[in-house]
């Protein structure tokens, strides 16, 4: 039948509004809370100069050539238990195709604390592995060729010091520092936000930041100092928009704080990298990660005069989000966490970590680690997404979505510039009121089916049968604590107390203070000893909590 | 003259104990306590057993409830209990939630932990559960 | 369940100092237990016991940092502490999230420290009776200070002042309308002032219009006379940095001596239970009329046909005089 002259958008709205519509509660939004409309159209495509992958403002991708030049990094984070037990992991998932290291620490670890610590009792190994000195880190790499892989080391507070170990167990294979790659956490600002795993208070925290930044720009150029990260922040409840908002204006305020240390943005701007959740609402996952090397061009160029081009290309690593991942029916998980893992294809993303569907209950298993990594696989050599650079480019949704959470990202910018910057806001505690005030409502859209979980509260089954989960061994705590004790038995100790006291010396005053850690480190102090000396100079946080 | 006592909210004392600071949940949950009429007393990151004891005891809590996301539930479920016996508190119920494998509910339930919940339980059931527990408010 | 904070010993355990006997008074004060009275309290209250300072102030001034900051201080001076930190409840779930124990972990595990958090319920004011006698529990139970903690919503501040013995008013630099908008009757109630987070902009302007403002004002009747007015100083804190409390402590002494010296103190202290006994009155009063209402028939059909309430009133009044019972028809 021949469409008559009326436009044909006038007629499908007719056929839309009377035609059936769903009764399950259609959803009209995102799950951030971004009004949907049930069609897009060429009306809806923002009006702009043709936007081209790896030109700027880079929202079609960094790259000139998308993956059809390298694919994305496969990095699964991964840690548990010992040294030794997570070594003999490391070379299990590099033998099946991972192409890139993730070291996941244990809570103690990560909190600054040796295994002997009394707070560290019943936590040793549990959701990452034990490092309490360079002897564990040089189990942990043992057999491994750190000249020739790239590792990412998930570690804040004292990121430095295992950033140290890490070019200490290179140094005694050999390898240069200046050869090294691979990418620190150690972003502090989004602790005090959503993680919570800070030492010392906001001041010298940053100090320390920009004191690893200016080291290896200098001294490890190839190493990316921190992953400014949005992931925790979502994880703890924000929406879309707040991720993407606030982990953009804490990458600004580390740029400032460099900036303010003397340095020049174009010397270690190309070296910031991000990262960023991929959560289950499919395309509004993929308009935030566009929008994102939208909003970091624009800012690295006009805010701050980066001239480097690679100064303006913002590049991410992504993780599948593990707060949508369910205990019920957990072997749906491998759907979730595929349909998440190309979003962030589809986004760009630079390298990627895909949850195991085990992951709500303990960490992973070999099997369910092995097919996560397959997940990747998958994507990359069975779908064809890889194929074509920025597929959904000019998409009247994608395009007119990506604007939204631009928009929405600009106005907490202004907000956030009006309570004076990122650190007055932590203090303000307007991030964690935001978030809190996110998750609270989503959790009750879900009391009240507003929002389904598949499994949880709909089509839910009465009998779950048990699933098999990674146990720690017990034993392995007493071992660890015998093993930081022996440490501290057989080391030069007149080398560790000289180098401690250095330490304590420059944290007194104004020295970078890697070349401090670096030499204590190499005398075997353990993080527990380094971390205890700079408390003792910068002092502890207390946060001032909100709910 | 007839005396009516004034009924009187459930005081339940949520914290985190140990080194893990995801606290999404705990604030979630507090908030929903507080909506479903208790007095919710919180007392936030790295509390240790002998802090959140002790805070209860101050208080007069009725209830302690514990959000452990870090692995280390078999160590500090079972130092809080211990601890409430030590200050001779038993009466104090114990309940909380996290990462936790059913096998670890079943063994700390037998170590006098009234009732742990797992991701994914409505907030509903927890409310529901307490004032089960507490029909008339406070004891 | 185990029986281990029952009320049968309660005044014995709580005359040797078990803090568990302390806290279950104070709930059995919340729920106005009658078994409450078995813990003789002594009567006259306050003479060489704690004097009780109480804090107030808007939302966000620091008041629990500055409570904080105190309690450190006193701990120095090897004082024992008490804090009642007062939260609203929710009006139509009863409910609440009391916050300010978490600002004080500093003070966690100390033994000479006691902190409890009280949600105001119950009372429209916002301070309740329950508080009132819960202040007087800590004090008789041994503390060297009490302090009470209120958040500043409607009358509180007011209340505040009829509880405690020294009331500081929390203020800090950004309260948006100026010190012009704090409301009516702060100024009058306050014994000492202080404008925290004097770190930021605009603390020596609040000072300022602070200053202009009292001296405005007459000095506040004493009863003892004019010259012998008090002139509430104003004290200006950092207290996330531990600045500026010494100055606040030396006021607060400064405060008591004067109350004692003067001859307030007593009055006060008069004035005090007084007003307490007219709130317990009114409370049960109250309790009284909520019953009858809720359960006599006939009350509530002739109240409806009145269209007003003083008939009634008067009639659950004097069965109240009765005993509660129904007088004879006469």
């Amino acid at each position: 039948m021949k469409v008559r002259a009326r436009d044909a958008r006038e007629v499908w709205k007719e056929d839309f509004e009377s035609s059936p519509s769903r009764d399950d509660g259609i959803e009209t939004s995102t799950i951030s809370g971004i009004p949907l409309k049930p069609l897009y159209t060429a009306d809806d495509l923002p009006k702009r100069d043709e936007e081209m992958p790896g030109l700027f403002p880079y929202t079609r991708g960094i790259h000139p050539g998308g993956y059809r030049g390298r694919l994305w990094t496969m990095r699964q984070f991964s840690g548990f238990a010992t040294a030794e037990e997570t070594n003999k992991r490391y070379k299990y998932l590099l033998a099946n195709g991972q192409t890139g290291l993730s070291v996941a620490f244990d809570m103690p670890t990560l909190m600054g604390q040796d295994s002997d610590a009394p707070t560290s009792r019943g936590e040793i190994g549990h959701c990452g592995v034990a490092i309490d000195s360079l002897a564990d880190m040089e189990t942990l790499f043992d057999g491994i060729p750190l000249g020739e892989i790239t590792t990412s080391m998930t570690i804040n507070s004292p990121a430095a010091i295992l950033l140290c170990m890490y070019i200490a167990v290179a140094e005694k294979q050999g390898v240069p520092a200046s050869a090294l790659g691979g990418t620190l956490q150690n972003d502090i600002l989004k602790e005090f936000i959503a993680q919570k795993e800070f030492i010392f208070p906001p001041e010298p925290s940053m100090r320390l930041v920009v004191d690893s930044i200016e080291y290896c720009a200098q001294e490890v150029p190839k190493w990316n100092t921190i992953s400014i990260s949005g992931y925790h922040i979502r994880e703890a409840g924000s929406t879309a928009a707040q991720e993407l908002a606030f982990t953009l204006a804490d990458g600004m305020a580390y740029v400032d704080a460099c900036i303010e240390r003397g340095m020049r943005i174009d010397d270690f701007a190309s070296r910031l990298s991000f990262f960023f959740d991929a959560h289950i609402d499919f395309f509004e996952e993929i308009a935030k990660f566009r929008a994102a090397r939208r909003i970091w061009a624009r800012w690295m160029r006009d805010r701050y005069g980066a001239q480097d081009e690679r100064s303006l290309k913002l590049r991410f690593h992504t993780q599948t989000a593990g707060v949508s991942l369910t205990a019920q029916q957990p072997e749906l998980n491998i759907a979730r966490t595929a349909i998440e893992a190309l979003a962030a294809v589809l986004g760009g993303t630079q390298s990627l970590h895909t949850n195991a569907m085990d992951e709500v209950l303990a960490l992973p298993t070999d099997k369910a680690a092995r097919l996560a990594l397959r997940t990747q696989q998958l994507l990359a050599y069975e779908t064809g997404v890889a194929n074509t650079i920025d597929p959904l480019g000019g998409s009247y949704f994608v395009e007119a979505l990506t604007d939204e959470i631009e928009r929405q990202a600009e106005v907490y910018f202004k907000r956030i510039e009006e309570l004076g910057g990122v650190i007055p806001a932590i203090e303000a505690s307007f991030f964690q009121k935001e978030i809190a005030d996110s998750a609270f409502k989503y959790q009750q859209e879900l009391e009240q089916k507003r929002r389904l979980m598949v499994g949880v509260n709909e089509f839910t089954v009465d009998d779950e049968e048990p699933m098999e989960i990674l146990r720690i061994d017990p034993k392995l705590e007493g071992e660890q604590v015998a093993r930081v004790q022996n440490v501290r038995r057989t080391r030069d100790q007149a080398r560790c107390t000289k180098a401690l006291a250095a330490l304590r010396k420059a944290a007194e005053g104004t020295d970078n203070l890697m070349p401090h850690i670096l030499e204590s480190v190499r005398a075997y102090a353990t993080e527990g000893e380094i971390m205890n000396t700079l408390i003792e100079v910068f002092g502890i946080y207390t946060e001032k909590a909100v709910i | 003259m007839p005396v009516d006592t004034a009924v009187r909210p459930v005081r339940i004392l949520v914290a985190k104990v140990g080194l893990d600071g995801h606290d999404r949940g705990v604030k979630v949950v507090a908030r929903a306590l507080r909506d479903a009429g208790f007095e919710v007393i919180y007392t936030g990151l790295r509390q240790t057993p002998e802090m959140v004891v002790d805070a209860a005891l101050q208080e007069d809590a009725q209830v302690i409830g514990l959000s452990i996301h870090s692995g280390a539930h078999m160590t500090l479920f079972p130092a809080v209990v211990q601890e409430l016996k030590r200050r001779k508190a038993t009466d104090i119920v114990v309940f909380g939630g996290g990462i936790i494998p059913e096998d670890d509910i079943v063994a700390l339930k037998k170590k006098g932990v009234a009732e742990l919940f797992t991701p994914g339980t409505p907030l509903q059931e927890i409310v529901d559960w307490l004032r089960k527990r507490f029909p008339q408010g406070g004891n | 369940m185990a029986d281990t904070n029952t009320d049968s010993n309660l005044a014995a355990r709580f005359r040797a100092g078990d803090i568990r006997a302390l806290a279950r008074a104070i709930s059995l004060v919340e729920r106005r237990d009658p078994a409450i009275r078995a813990l003789e309290t002594p009567p006259k209250g306050r003479d060489g016991a704690a004097a009780v300072v109480g804090f107030t102030g808007a939302p966000g001034t620091g008041k629990s940092t500055l409570v904080d900051a105190l309690v450190t201080l006193l701990r120095k001076h090897d004082k024992s502490v008490a804090v009642l930190a007062t939260d609203p409840n929710s009006p139509f779930t009863g409910g609440a999230i009391l916050g300010d124990r978490i600002r004080m972990q500093r003070h966690a595990l100390d033994p000479k420290v006691f902190i409890r958090s009280m949600g105001a319920r119950g009372h429209l004011g916002g301070l309740s009776l329950a508080a009132r006698e819960a202040i007087r529990l800590l004090v008789a139970f041994g503390f060297d200070q009490v302090i009470l903690e209120t958040v500043g919503v409607g009358q509180s501040e007011l209340e505040v002042a009829a509880v405690a013995d020294t009331t500081v008013v929390v203020m800090t630099p950004n309260l948006g309308d100026g010190v012009q908008m704090i409301k009516a009757g702060i100024l009058e109630i306050a014994d000492i002032f202080v404008v925290n987070k004097a770190d930021l902009d605009g603390h020596q302007r609040v000072a300022m219009e602070l200053r202009g403002m009292l001296s405005l004002n007459a000095p506040r009747a004493t009863g003892a006379g004019a010259p012998n007015a008090w002139k509430p100083p104003i004290i200006t804190t950092v207290a996330a940095r531990q600045e500026g409390i010494e100055e606040l402590w030396a006021a607060i002494e400064d405060h008591r001596r004067y109350l004692e010296s003067s001859g307030r103190a007593q009055e006060l202290a008069e004035k005090r239970l007084k007003d307490e006994t007219a709130e317990v009155v009114a409370d049960l009063a109250r309790r009284q009329a909520k019953l009858a209402l809720g359960e006599d028939r006939a009350l509530t059909e002739k109240l409806l046909k009145d269209g007003s309430p003083y008939r009634a009133a008067e009639e659950i009044l004097s069965r109240i005089g009765s005993g509660g019972r129904k007088p004879r028809r006469s």
